[in-house]
């Protein structure tokens, strides 16, 4: 049986990529997976005694190594702050490509801690800062040094003691550009050493939160337990800045998409599941639930996902143990079609990625498919004509073609970068000024307009002689040759309509990125936690694979 | 050091801002971050042309024919590029293609560069006195390369190269007689056998 790929028309909508969960896929599970035959080593920890000063971490494979550098800052309480408008935060981190010598170190310790404002070099390929938990820190501090383990109810609340609020890559402030390490193998794959960055952090936070607690108390100090450690994550907060990315890079995007769809059309069209695939698979969701039930947010929007998820899960489960039998023929593609006619949206992705839990054999090669060579598409094809470019719209744009842009809730908002701190930001057109220099990602409106210039423009006119008279829409002219080979490539959906959930946007990344809990703070940024569960260092060369299901606080 | 991706985004913007569109900018800043890529004045004589685009008039040229010639203001080198690297598979048909009056060609040799590799022709340029040949957008070689690049170039002659040997035959065959000496005469048994299909091939 062959099953079709899921349209891009229905998945390209914002409240479907809204819905997405992490997989198999997820780049930190990825990443792990590349990374487990590693060595890893804590190559200095000069930490004074309240935790304040540099410590390095590194994985190293042959000749190969990549170091964190971290710098621990003393801040006062009134300067930590997640908004990327802060200027000191409670530590800094830099991924160094290499060994950093003692001169690197010093130039890093002047840099790293500046983050957007100082300086990096072509030996550093990822950037980050972090601020405490400060609630959840001190708390584990005060137990540890008196000798207990803290409250676990609390840890379960936040999930981690510190947050990351940027992890910066790819050239930016003087990073390494991606055309310097794209060959090397380890790294093929998307966000992998912004992964190991945070990866590495986890493990800092830890290291650090022992050091503190033995220096306060030496004589009663305890370390914090390992099984806690695992099931403590690291905390990102996001805001706009991840939206536009996605709008940035569309074959990346379709790259992201096109893998998860082909896992899950293969696993579709498998005749017969093995017995210990189809229990996986269900001991899985069942033991999923645990990430739903704990998943705290104030957001109400989130809370009414998070009620219909669950409720829809166990309505799968109760189907699943009543009405199901997996010993009929493709049995996961009956499961995906209960799914859609019985569940949420929230619900099909969320089952969809726990179906490939079984089937390293379909994701894994799906892994290496996820990056990609964008310049090889920049180019448009500029000898095809006016009339193969109105069809290609017509084919891949339906719905967008039907919004009435001229209706002023349509044409609500607008994207800009602000003065202040280079960041992507949604304002109302209407209330707001900046709206003439609107960036360019409101796709679908260009994309009409475009449209409705080809219309009236003759069929056989190349693209090029479009283009002379036409320039002002080059920058969708180009998207739209992309589309018609990459068919994931573009968000389906008003990207400046009054009713947009930026949110919808940054949880598509985030999924990818492998995050949990998603907490929305409002309909612009949220909170995640990362490797919440997942194996400490020392545990890499032998985890369980599905950790992700298995916390257990 | 400035990354690669920094320059891209920040011409990028900087050109929304000096007035192309955002197709354009796109386009610029893609160009300028190969100039720079290949060690050539870039960012430098970007930055010149916007400055004096605030002063003096440029002429745009959207359609281009065989013999191109400004008469009154200078061709603008984006709109200039932009147009041959959009109408290069038209272009190939024409051996060779002269512009009068470029401001900043340096900004212009980026598009021819990229056009190179589009048509998969090497494209050798004469700029005045000075010579580059654009080798399908791998590299850039010119015989001026430590000195500074003009502002003005009063005629750019573009000459499309066919894909052709830069060596003669007998330099090849040299070679090649050289080469097979890395081979093995066959034997009886050795046609039979080797390749595995025995003396035949046919089905």
């Amino acid at each position: 049986m062959k099953v079709e790929l899921r349209d891009p028309n229905k998945i390209m909508k914002l409240s479907r990529l809204g819905s997405f969960h992490q997989s198999k896929l997820s780049f930190l599970r990825s990443f792990l997976n590349e990374f487990k035959e590693w060595e890893y080593k804590r190559d200095l920890f000069n930490l004074n005694e309240n935790g304040f000063g540099e410590a390095v971490y590194s994985f190293k494979k042959n000749k190969r190594v990549y170091s964190l550098v971290c710098f621990a800052n003393e801040i006062k309480d009134e300067e930590r702050s997640d908004r990327v408008i802060a200027t000191k935060w409670d530590a800094a981190f830099t991924l160094h490509d290499g060994v950093p010598a003692k001169k690197d170190i010093e130039r890093l310790k002047n840099e790293v801690p500046k983050q957007e404002v100082g300086r990096l070099s072509y030996k550093e390929l990822t950037l980050s800062r972090a601020n405490k938990s400060v609630r959840i820190y001190n708390h584990v501090v005060e137990s540890l040094s008196n000798g207990q383990q803290p409250d676990l109810n609390l840890l379960s609340k936040v999930g981690y003691l510190y947050r990351t609020t940027a992890v910066y890559g790819s050239g930016k402030f003087g990073l390494a550009d991606r055309f310097r390490i794209k060959n090397r193998e380890e790294i093929n794959g998307p966000f992998r050493l912004e992964m190991m960055l945070v990866y590495l952090v986890r493990q800092f936070t830890f290291d650090q939160v022992n050091h503190v607690a033995y220096h306060k108390n030496p004589k009663t100090a305890v370390k914090l337990d390992d099984n806690i450690c695992k099931n403590l994550g690291i905390g990102n907060s996001t805001g706009l800045g991840m939206a536009p990315f996605i709008v940035n890079h569309p074959t990346l995007l379709n790259n992201w998409i096109l893998s998860r769809e082909k896992a899950l059309k293969k696993i579709r069209e498998i005749k017969k599941a093995k017995s210990q695939d189809s229990d996986l698979f269900i001991d899985c969701v069942k033991k999923s639930l645990r990430n739903i039930t704990s998943w705290n947010t104030d957001s109400e929007y989130q809370q009414k996902k998070i009620s219909s998820l669950l409720k829809d899960v166990e309505k799968f489960l109760n189907f699943i143990n009543k009405d199901f039998n997996f010993d009929i023929e493709y049995p996961f593609n009956k499961i995906y079609q209960w799914l859609e006619e019985n569940t949420c949206e929230e619900c099909i992705e969320y089952i969809v990625s726990i179906m490939m839990e079984p089937y390293d054999n379909i994701v894994n090669p799906l892994v290496k498919e996820m990056s990609s060579d964008e310049e090889k598409y920049f180019n448009i094809p500029t000898h095809r004509k006016v009339e193969e470019l109105c069809n290609i719209i017509e084919a891949k744009y339906p719905n967008i073609l039907d919004i009435n842009f001229e209706e002023k809730e349509n044409n609500k908002n607008f994207w800009f970068i602000s003065k202040n701190k280079e960041e992507p930001r949604l304002a109302d057109r209407f209330e707001e000024h900046g709206s003439e220099f609107e960036q360019p990602l409101a796709i679908a409106r260009d994309i009409k307009k475009l449209y409705d210039k080809l219309l009236v423009s003759k069929n056989s006119l190349t693209i090029a002689e479009f283009l002379t008279l036409n320039s002002d829409l080059r920058h969708v002219v180009r998207r739209a040759f992309i589309v018609e080979k990459f068919p994931y490539s573009e968000i389906q959906d008003n990207t400046i309509g009054k009713d947009l959930m930026p949110i919808d946007m940054l949880r598509l990344k985030l999924s990818f990125f492998g995050a949990l809990k998603f907490d929305p703070r409002s309909d612009k940024w949220l909170r995640i936690c990362m490797f919440q569960g997942a194996p400490l260092p020392n545990e890499l060369k032998s985890y369980d694979e599905q950790w992700v299901y298995k916390t257990n606080i | 050091m400035k990354s690669l991706s920094e320059i891209e985004t920040t011409v990028k913007r900087a050109s929304k801002a000096a007035g192309y569109s955002w197709g354009v900018s796109e386009e610029t800043g893609k160009s300028i971050r190969l100039l720079e890529l290949f060690s050539l004045p870039g960012i430098k004589h970007l930055n010149e042309y916007f400055n004096q685009k605030n002063k003096s008039k440029f002429e745009n040229l959207n359609l281009i024919s065989k013999n191109n010639s400004s008469s009154n203001n200078s061709y603008c080198p984006i709109t200039l590029g932009v147009s041959f690297l959009d109408q290069i598979n038209v272009l190939e048909n024409s051996k060779k293609i002269e512009f009068k009056n470029v401001a900043y060609p340096i900004i212009f040799i980026s598009f021819i560069s990229r056009s190179s590799e589009i048509i998969g022709k090497k494209i050798y340029v004469e700029m005045d006195e000075k010579k580059i040949l654009l080798n399908l957008n791998v590299n850039i070689s010119s015989n001026f390369i430590n000195q500074d690049f003009p502002k003005l170039a009063n005629t750019i002659e573009v000459n499309l190269l066919e894909n052709e040997d830069n060596f003669t035959d007998d330099e090849w065959n040299n070679l090649y007689k050289l080469s097979e000496e890395t081979f093995v005469e066959e034997s009886d048994s050795l046609k039979e056998g080797a390749a595995g299909a025995g003396l035949t091939d046919n089905d």
